[in-house]
């Protein structure tokens, strides 16, 4: 990214060393939103909301469980090449021609993996959704991973790497996990190290993509100006070459490591923060009280519990904030800021603090209303567009939270008790302290 | 996922009237957000809908014409130091309403430009009007105590080490505009020079205000779930209710002249993991082109730096070239003359000067040799596509909206783009080249790696 040429926009920023998980999916029930289930002759299935008013269809799919957990354990950084590279030559056409037909045909087609699974995302215009379908087939089947673009992209990623190496919020996210998940893949960077991309060979690529890409693996969403016949053929033009079963290394469940203070030197003008420890699985009955919480203490608003201590009251810093992140194999509660360094040890003072006083009391009945009102209310916000719907809906399926979860789900916000959020307080934020990492100069 | 290099090349929004055809993409049938209207209240305020049915939600915002590049001497960073406190309260309603929008489930920020501020809400379409008597109340009675001021200065503060102080590439790219935009007002940063932002003061920030939030110098942008006449009744019952407070004066500012120099801006520093070349010329804005130049410098940067498709991208990225990434923008919504950029990142081994004479190379071919029907067809597609998915989003709509109109453009301009990028010659393209990207003037900016003075890091 570029500075210097962006607006400045006063809000909290959330980048945090794990992929935000989207916190509750969903959409309001006042929208008019019919998912149709849509199944291809070659037993594909996806979830189908089809919307005419704009000429555009989104489809979104993921491999689950085909993240960057299956890396090989010497080679970090695996599945985020792989992401590079799907559109970098296949089938018929190398890398240039490949994305001159994406330009041509006016197609997006873009992957990412997470920690956990392996992404897609393709936009095409209504009137010939099949050139889309046939350009993401061969992405998906028949990459080419020729050396040139193998060489481009990892000089691109490595080159990022770099950068974020001098970047205090990227080196304390790194340090936190790596803390967090000593002898875990979760303790590893996901884009790699230098020295571990640098290694990453052509078959180290394939071997991923044999692996991972599936159709028992397979979540599909499409959302746009196409129905369910038209749609059905072009699933199986676009997934039903892939093999039957995903081989996914099995990865073990882990707790994050608690109670640790790290810090790390460096020479630039304001402190890096981030901490966190266990938080709740998505499956667990008091998550959703706990993630009123956790929107209470510091869910990314300007009412939060810590945005009022920290910015408001006291100026500490410009953005603070805490969030929920149930992974498919670990849990945490976490959170993060930046502060003049002659100022940290008062900002994780009242961080800690304001966590204690959270885990002791819970919230008032004056907070949990509005919290209640806020977190129903900005509902139906997810689901302005066909790509907003189409990310809510695919979380909700990987999530297993069920096709009518999208009109329950303000039932479940609803029906929370103070007495569940107190419980879920004292459950996630009552346990042992935060491991919490500082990057900054020193002698503060 | 790759990390594209945002770029701001503004993509319009549009509805295809008509398929768009293989071969010959048929700009003019395409006109953007035929739906969208706009009026202006009696005093003077500008109102600008765009329905969207789509879901029960509206994006609110009010866009003013006033920005970075409006403040007095000394005084860099009170528009957005005003911003943040314009989120802190008034007479009626003390604590601002932050809390009430939260309540309603609705979400907000706002954002400060060289040229606009601008602030929106987006949220369930019923609670529009209140949005509306809210915001009026703010852009006429803004209510500031010392302790908020203060306090506040020291986010601001924050931010500005957040944002700059931190991060090598921003502390060059403050240098570089400096010594770019040189006697223009787009030289200091949006967010202020330190020292001047460290002595702004409650005054300060009132008078801005005073000079420029007023309701002749506003444009409501309204996009979602709402019709004409109900934004038209609510917009007169609340901000229609203004008086209109200052005698606005135009906005004039001092130019950049056309320097015959090429200027260079070095910034060594240990903490620079990865060094970065970046090379900016001072080219006319939408506001301030000749009737179609600045559609051929869009294409311009399409055809030059707009994705892996395009020329610097090839010549300079591919097959082991010298570059591990490439990008060109285009700051073309500006109310004077603004940016036209190209950044490059060198690979392991590569100097700058071989970096330089690449993207050197791939500027004279096109200004020499111009670029090929294929290629003009290509870029124009590119951005008429951009356009076309961005009208999924009824924030980018409301943005594109606001942008052109808080930076000297109308509604009748942004709807017809896409005709006039189809009028687009590769011809123009070649001029546009010629003209404006000359290889002896403008700014050459070197992020590098300094040799850290001995001691741990």
């Amino acid at each position: 990214m570029l500075s210097g040429f962006s607006d400045r926009i006063r809000s909290c920023l959330l980048a945090t060393g794990f992929t935000l998980a989207a916190s509750l999916g969903a959409a309001s029930s006042s929208a008019a939103l019919t998912i149709e289930p849509v199944t291809s002759p070659g037993g594909i299935t996806a979830w189908l909301v089809e919307d005419d008013t704009v000429p555009v269809v989104v489809m979104k799919f993921a491999f689950e469980g085909a993240g960057a957990v299956q890396d090989p354990e010497d080679k970090p950084g695996v599945a985020n090449l792989l992401s590079t590279l799907l559109d970098e030559g296949a089938g018929p056409y190398d890398s240039e021609a490949f994305q001159t037909e994406l330009q041509d045909r006016s197609v997006r087609l873009s992957f990412d993996s997470s920690r956990d699974s392996f992404y897609g995302d393709l936009e095409m215009l209504a009137d010939d959704p099949g050139q889309g379908i046939e350009l993401l087939r061969l992405a998906l089947t028949e990459p080419h991973f020729d050396a040139e673009p193998i060489e481009r992209m990892r000089a691109q990623i490595i080159s990022g790497i770099r950068r974020d190496q001098r970047d205090p919020s990227a080196v304390a996210s790194d340090v936190w996990s790596r803390t967090a998940y000593p002898d875990h893949p979760y303790g590893r960077p996901s884009e790699g190290t230098e020295e571990s991309v640098a290694a990453i060979e052509k078959s180290d690529l394939e071997a991923f993509k044999t692996a991972g890409f599936a159709r028992d693996n397979l979540h599909v969403v499409v959302v746009g100006a196409i129905d369910a016949e038209t749609l059905k053929p072009l699933l199986d033009d676009a997934f039903g070459d892939l093999p039957e079963t995903a081989d996914l290394k099995p990865v073990a469940d882990v707790m994050p490591v608690t109670g640790q203070t790290v810090t790390e030197t460096m020479d630039v003008p304001q402190t890096a923060v981030r901490f966190g420890g266990p938080g709740l699985a998505r499956s667990d009955p008091e998550f959703i009280p706990a993630f009123v919480m956790n929107h209470i203490l510091g869910g990314g608003t300007f009412s939060s519990r810590l945005f009022e201590e920290i910015r408001e009251k006291r100026g500490l810093a410009y953005s603070v904030y805490t969030y929920l992140a149930p992974l498919d194999h670990t849990a945490i509660f976490g959170g993060g800021t930046a502060t003049r360094a002659d100022r940290v040890d008062e900002t994780v003072r009242i961080i800690r603090e304001e966590i204690a006083r959270m885990a002791e009391e819970g919230p008032t009945e004056e907070e949990l209303s509005e919290a209640k009102a806020y977190l129903t209310g900005a509902y139906p916000l997810r689901f302005d567009s066909s790509n907003g719907i189409a990310s809510q809906l695919l979380s909700i399926q990987m999530e297993d939270l069920g096709m009518n979860y999208v009109d329950e789900r303000n039932g479940l916000i609803e029906a929370v008790t103070i007495e569940d959020v107190r419980q879920a307080a004292e459950r996630v934020l009552g346990g042992d302290a935060p491991t919490i990492v500082t990057v900054g100069p020193s002698g503060a | 996922m790759k990390a594209p290099i945002a770029l701001s090349t503004v993509a319009a929004l549009l509805f295809a009237a008509a398929p768009v055809a293989q071969a010959e993409t048929s700009f003019a049938d395409l006109e953007i957000a035929p739906n969208a209207s706009s009026f202006s209240l009696d005093n003077g305020m500008e109102v600008v809908v765009i329905p969207d049915h789509r879901a029960p939600v509206v994006t609110h915002m009010v866009w003013y014409r006033t920005g970075a590049a409006d403040e007095g001497p000394g005084e860099s960073g009170v528009a957005h130091f005003l911003e943040h406190l314009m989120f802190k309260g008034t007479e009626a309603h003390p604590d601002g309403f932050s809390d009430v929008v939260t309540a309603l489930g609705g979400q907000e920020n706002a954002f400060t430009s060289q040229d606009y501020t601008a602030y929106y809400q987006q949220i369930a379409k019923e609670h529009l009007g209140r949005m509306m008597t809210f915001e009026a109340d703010r852009m006429a009675n803004l209510a500031l105590d010392e302790d908020e001021v203060a306090r506040e200065l020291d986010v601001v503060l924050e931010e500005r080490r957040m944002r700059v102080d931190t991060n090598p590439s921003a502390i060059l790219g403050e240098s570089f505009d400096a010594t770019l935009h040189v006697n223009s007002p787009y030289a200091d940063p949006i967010i202020g020079w330190p020292d001047e932002v460290s002595a702004l003061s409650r005054e300060a920030a009132i008078s801005y205000y005073d000079r420029f939030y007023t309701p002749e110098n506003a444009i409501l942008v309204v996009a979602g779930d709402v019709t004409v006449d109900e934004v038209r009744a609510l917009a007169e019952d609340t901000y229609g209710q203004l008086e209109s407070r200052v005698d606005l004066a135009p906005r004039t500012r001092s130019q950049t002249p056309d320097l015959t120099s090429l200027r260079t801006v070095r910034y060594a520093d240990p903490r620079v993991g990865q060094p970065s070349l970046r090379r900016g010329w001072v080219v006319p804005s939408y506001a301030t082109a000749e009737p179609g130049e600045a559609e051929a410098i869009d294409v311009l940067a399409q055809v030059l730096g707009g994705g892996s498709t395009s020329r610097l991208y090839d010549e300079l990225v591919r097959d082991g070239g010298p570059a591990t990434s490439v990008a060109a923008w285009y700051q073309s919504s500006a109310v004077d003359p603004d940016t036209f950029g190209v950044y490059a990142v060198p690979r392991d081994g590569v100097s700058f000067d071989a970096l330089e004479t690449a993207i050197e190379a791939s500027i004279t071919d096109v200004a020499e040799n111009g670029i090929s029907e294929e290629e003009l067809e290509r870029a124009k597609r590119s951005l008429v596509a951009d356009a076309l998915f961005a009208q999924d989003s009824q924030q980018r709509l409301a943005r594109i909206f606001g942008l052109a109109l808080a930076t000297g453009q109308t509604v009748e301009d942004v709807q017809e783009w896409p005709a006039r990028i189809g009028a687009v010659t590769a011809e123009d393209v070649q001029k546009a080249a010629q003209t404006h990207l000359p290889l002896d003037a403008g700014v050459i900016g070197y992020l590098e790696k300094a040799e850290a003075p001995g001691k741990d890091s």
